[in-house]
């Protein structure tokens, strides 16, 4: 038996969830936006969407989640509502990959916050991921939270697709408008000097302006930490508030430069909970 | 005391507005599609128009404790660049059953030309087929004769009176518009549509029954305040306090409630998605939680534009 694909996952949750009216409701769209109805029909039924099926969220177990990371690696899709799971249904039944891609661009155009919130959550759904490029970097250039995060929290596609700028806008966009970053799959692997030097220079700013600084921000530096970065982490070290000094020993044991060891050296109690895996990256989570 | 004006262009003001507005007891608006001031000359101005009212300003708003809803539509005076309207018609149904547009609107007549009658039934018939609340903008100009038209249009179409709000009355119109069962909305707008002390005097002599007051703020000199400032008057000029919240508050609701698409618990007990996302802050929360935000201003200090300090 081959596992469900992601479609055959979301139809399954929401037959379980939803009245058997509203599940006939979205089979019946799905199929004629598969057959190909005209755009009239299938803006109106997407909009319907909430009316039809509601907004709470899908009960989703462990196995649930299990087999979403087996349909598709990565894809979470914890806290996914009826409404977002029917729309992404809804746009996956079209059978052509080029005929999917303008229709989520058209969609997007004239999308309500909550649609676009589901068709940037079903990025890693997507078939030919590589068309949808542009769109996922307008959803990260949003100032709307809710956008924002929809595309770079618990999704697979911007590690995946985006190119070292645009990972880098990305990072930094979150801590501009204050979205945290553990959420962000791959962040330790997708840190780079150019990133660093920039989270750096941001540091500075902050500390100019007399503001907090994400204790967060320094978990894309250490691995890739010059010696201006090292003086930063030494800085944060010695006069920062609690979870940013163990934010700082975290960047500095990332390091593979003798110096950061030996500035790390300076907190003991700090070195010994890394070194007995008391304190991982993990634990670095700001309120 | 909680308001909701019904009847607010946002995108034409500032945070300073929106600061007020709640500190005011204004917990939602509903912001119709409209002509901006400056005439738009291509459909994609227009998208970009109805999209910012179901996307950023919703938004927006939110970051104040403030719900926004919509009516969306062609206006009348923009009905008159005929390319435009046939443009701007093939497009509407794809913002008319988003979530939280709460009527067709505000459509009806400028100069009443051809055009404009033309566009306004054609939208009529649409508001029929989705099933649709609508909100009428009466000219300003032959206002009584143009507001009649209205409803007479609206009946030749076979709408029915409970669902469409008529918009902008005074004096002279208030009567024939309770009298057909419409609701009689009225808007505060320093020297033009209708004062609030004028207000009270309507309210006091006609009662609140289907009256609703708006503040229509947008561009011009206007006072987004208009809601709160004329509930205030009115129980200073002796009205009760049910009638003041009929008129600011509970007429408007039950009016484009109707929609399916505003709700009460939309800011009583906002979805915890919501709170999290779109709607940050709020006078009644659920569990005791205050979703403090980064940035949020405390209840205790003075609205930012009497700040001395920017930080």
């Amino acid at each position: 038996m081959t596992a469900p694909t992601a479609s055959q996952l979301l139809h399954g949750w929401l037959a379980r969830d939803v009245t058997p009216e509203a599940l006939a409701w979205l089979d019946e769209a799905a199929g004629r936006i598969a057959s190909g109805s005209p755009d009239r029909e299938v803006y109106m039924a997407i909009s319907l969407v909430p009316r039809k099926v509601g907004k709470a969220d899908l009960v989703l177990g462990e196995a649930d989640l299990k087999a979403a990371d087996a349909a598709r690696p990565g894809w979470r899709p914890a806290g996914l509502s009826a409404d977002q799971a029917a729309r992404v249904l809804l746009v996956l039944s079209v059978d052509d990959p080029s005929r999917m891609a303008a229709l989520v661009e058209k969609l997007c155009v004239t999308a309500d916050v909550a649609e676009l919130i589901s068709f940037y959550l079903a990025l890693p759904l997507y078939p030919e991921p590589q068309r949808y490029a542009a769109r996922a970097r307008e959803g990260v250039r949003s100032n709307m939270k809710a956008l924002f995060n929809a595309v770079a929290h618990h999704n697979p596609y911007p590690s995946e697709e985006f190119d070292e700028p645009a990972w880098n806008q990305m990072v930094l966009k979150a801590l501009f408008i204050g979205a945290p970053l553990w959420p962000v799959q791959r962040l330790d692997e997708r840190a780079n000097p150019p990133l660093a030097r920039m989270l750096c220079d941001y540091a500075h700013e902050r500390w100019a302006a007399g503001r907090t600084v994400s204790p967060e921000l320094w978990r894309c530096v250490g691995r890739h930490a010059d010696a201006a970065a090292l003086r930063d982490l030494e800085r944060v070290l010695e006069s920062g508030g609690e979870m940013e000094r163990r934010a700082a020993a975290l960047a500095l044991s990332d390091s593979a430069d003798p110096a950061a060891t030996a500035i790390l050296e300076r907190a003991p109690e700090l070195t010994a909970e890394i070194a007995g895996g008391r304190l991982v990256w993990d634990d670095i989570r700001p309120a | 005391m909680r308001f909701i004006d019904p009847h607010a262009h946002m995108i034409s003001r500032t945070t300073d507005d929106y600061e007020a507005m709640a500190a005011a007891g204004i917990v939602a608006v509903i912001e119709p599609a409209f002509w901006v001031g400056q005439p738009r000359t291509h459909v994609g101005s227009y998208i970009d128009y109805l999209s910012t009212l179901v996307g950023w300003e919703r938004f927006r708003a939110g970051q104040f404790g403030i719900r926004h809803y919509c009516a969306i539509g062609l206006n009348a005076k923009e009905a008159n660049n005929e390319a435009l309207a046939e443009a701007v018609m093939e497009i509407l149904p794809r913002y008319l059953l988003k979530e939280g547009v709460v009527a067709l609107g505000e459509i009806g007549y400028d100069e009443q030309t051809e055009l404009e009658d033309k566009y306004f039934r054609a939208q009529l018939e649409l508001a029929k087929e989705l099933e649709m609340v609508v909100m009428i903008h009466t000219p300003h100009r032959d206002k009584k004769g143009g507001t009649t038209r209205s409803m007479d249009v609206c009946e030749e179409h076979g709408l029915d009176p409970t669902r469409v709000v008529v918009d902008h009355n005074n004096e002279e119109t208030v009567q024939e518009v309770l009298d057909r069962g419409y609701w009689a909305a009225f808007t505060i707008y320093p020297h033009t549509k209708m004062g609030n002390e004028r207000m009270a005097a309507i309210a006091a002599h006609y009662g609140t029954e289907r009256v609703i007051v708006d503040s229509a703020c947008d561009w011009g000199v206007s006072d987004a305040l208009g809601v709160p400032k004329t509930a205030h008057l009115m129980l200073e000029r002796g009205l009760s306090m049910d009638d003041v919240h009929r008129a600011t508050y509970a007429n408007a609701l039950a009016a484009y409630g109707q929609s399916g698409q505003m709700r009460e618990a939309d800011w009583l007990d906002p979805p915890a998605i919501d709170q999290r996302t779109l709607f940050e802050g709020n006078s009644v929360l659920r569990g005791g939680q205050a979703p403090r935000v980064e940035g949020d201003t405390p209840a205790t200090t003075p609205p930012a534009k009497d700040r001395l300090i920017i930080e």
